[in-house]
């Protein structure tokens, strides 16, 4: 088993800042991370930075065998990045927007019926705009565009957010599943509690580094925080 | 390639189609600045009819301003620019489908701008073929311009601002071939209407030249 995610001394600066100071982190091909941390800890540019979105420099910067510093460019189609905001044109339609997501991604029709199916997307549903949509309904047709994507590496900021109790149990689900199936997964999250949060392995950030130790919260109870 | 600038291009024709945004926005505004011009001018006939081709052609810019924003800010809603990126799409094919699609709604807007024109102006075309020779190719123009200038200031707080800044001066020539070239065909000058529509073609070139120079450190570091 390799190395999905291999960095050592990673730097990224945003705008002169350090967003990411000298990050060393190793993640399993299959692997399951979930990244904590304080706001401004690094979480999402991290999650960026191994999309290839952010310029990064160091000793090491290579995800999914590609090297970051001189090919971000190649690691993109493998990986899928879902950011804070859902990224959905607000002018077209759900069914329009899978189908480009699909187009996009050269998948077929059954990926798209398969996406439609587990995040509860048709009938109706499909005819609506997604300016229209609820905020976790478009959460939900974000995340089947991702599942549509089939990405080697899942990167997902806050995803439960905006979710309701059904939608975050089939995005737990989801990302067993794509574990299950090969994919790594790293995730940034504030929650605590939820069975697919306890079987990650936790990374703790902070001021742009990974901290050496990186305790597990504690589950307090079934709520959860968006 | 033109697989993906296919893909992107239809996407925002599609995007504009649900939205109707050139037709119910940008045609309508470009229309208005007609009228405006005309009440500016005091309905004056003969003075309206000697400008024609250059007031047709300074309403076409704004609604270009408006259609290259509006191409822009839909990408930068929610991040979709990254997820281009992440599918793939060379910053090319981005480019150029953005301009493509960018490109048929300002014929759009040309063809509505012509007939307020002739309804608004009583003017009178006398070659037709130089008219819609030199509107394609000033059209073309301004969407690579606009998708160039749009794609350097997307996400840009400033971008409102900045992008008209940056994209009227550097349309001038487009602005200054296209008038000539219409009022040869408005018959309202004796010059040589398909010298300027070359110069126009020229100009178009360069865009696309510039385009395929500066697509790749534009749209990476958008």
């Amino acid at each position: 088993m390799g190395a999905a995610v291999a960095f050592e001394g990673v730097v990224a600066l945003l705008d002169r800042f350090p967003a990411l100071a000298g990050v060393d982190l190793s993640v399993q091909d299959g692997e399951m991370v979930c990244l904590r941390g304080p706001n401004g800890a690094g979480k999402s540019t991290l999650l960026r930075a191994c999309a290839g979105l952010v310029p990064v420099r160091g000793e090491r910067a290579e995800v999914l065998g590609f090297d970051l510093r001189a090919q971000r460019r190649s690691v993109r189609p493998h990986v899928g990045l879902l950011g804070h905001r859902s990224p959905l044109y607000g002018d077209l339609r759900v069914d329009d927007q899978l189908r480009h997501c699909a187009d996009v991604h050269r998948a077929g029709a059954p990926e798209v019926a398969a996406a439609i199916e587990r995040f509860a997307l048709g009938g109706r549903l499909g005819e609506v705009a997604i300016r229209r949509l609820s905020e976790g309904q478009q959460r939900r047709v974000a995340l089947a565009c991702l599942t549509i994507a089939r990405p080697r590496l899942w990167l997902l900021d806050e995803p439960h957010a905006g979710l309701d109790t059904s939608s975050r149990d089939a995005l737990d689900e989801l990302l067993a599943d794509a574990v299950t199936a090969g994919a790594t997964v790293m995730f940034a999250t504030h929650e605590t509690g939820r069975s697919g949060i306890a079987a990650a392995r936790h990374v703790m950030l902070s001021g742009g580094r990974v901290e050496p130790a990186a305790p597990v919260p504690q589950t307090t109870g079934p709520t959860d925080v968006a | 390639m033109w697989r993906e600038i296919w893909l992107v291009c239809r996407k925002d024709l599609i995007i504009e189609w649900r939205a109707r945004v050139t037709l119910i926005q940008i045609v309508p505004t470009v229309l208005l600045v007609l009228v405006v011009f005309a009440f500016a001018l005091d309905a004056n006939p003969s003075l309206l009819g000697a400008g024609a081709g250059g007031l047709f052609w300074v309403a076409v810019l704004f609604g270009a301003v408006l259609g290259a924003k509006r191409s822009f800010d839909i990408e930068a809603e929610g991040g979709n620019l990254d997820g281009l990126r992440l599918g793939g799409l060379v910053p090319a094919a981005i480019l150029w489908g953005k301009a493509a699609a960018l490109a048929l709604q300002m014929v759009l807007v040309g063809v509505f701008a012509a007939a307020g024109l002739l309804v608004l102006y009583s003017v009178t075309v006398h070659d037709w073929l130089l008219i819609v020779v030199a509107g394609l190719c000033g059209m073309a123009a301004f969407a690579i311009c606009g998708t160039l200038y749009g794609a350097m200031t997307v996400g840009l707080r400033s971008a409102d601002t900045l992008l008209p800044l940056l994209l009227i001066p550097v349309a001038a020539p487009v602005l200054l071939a296209g008038t000539r070239a219409f009022d040869v065909a408005l018959g309202t000058s004796a010059d040589q209407g398909w010298s300027w529509t070359a110069l126009l073609a020229v100009v178009l070139v360069t865009y696309i030249a510039v385009g395929w120079a500066a697509a790749g450190p534009l749209l990476e570091d958008a």
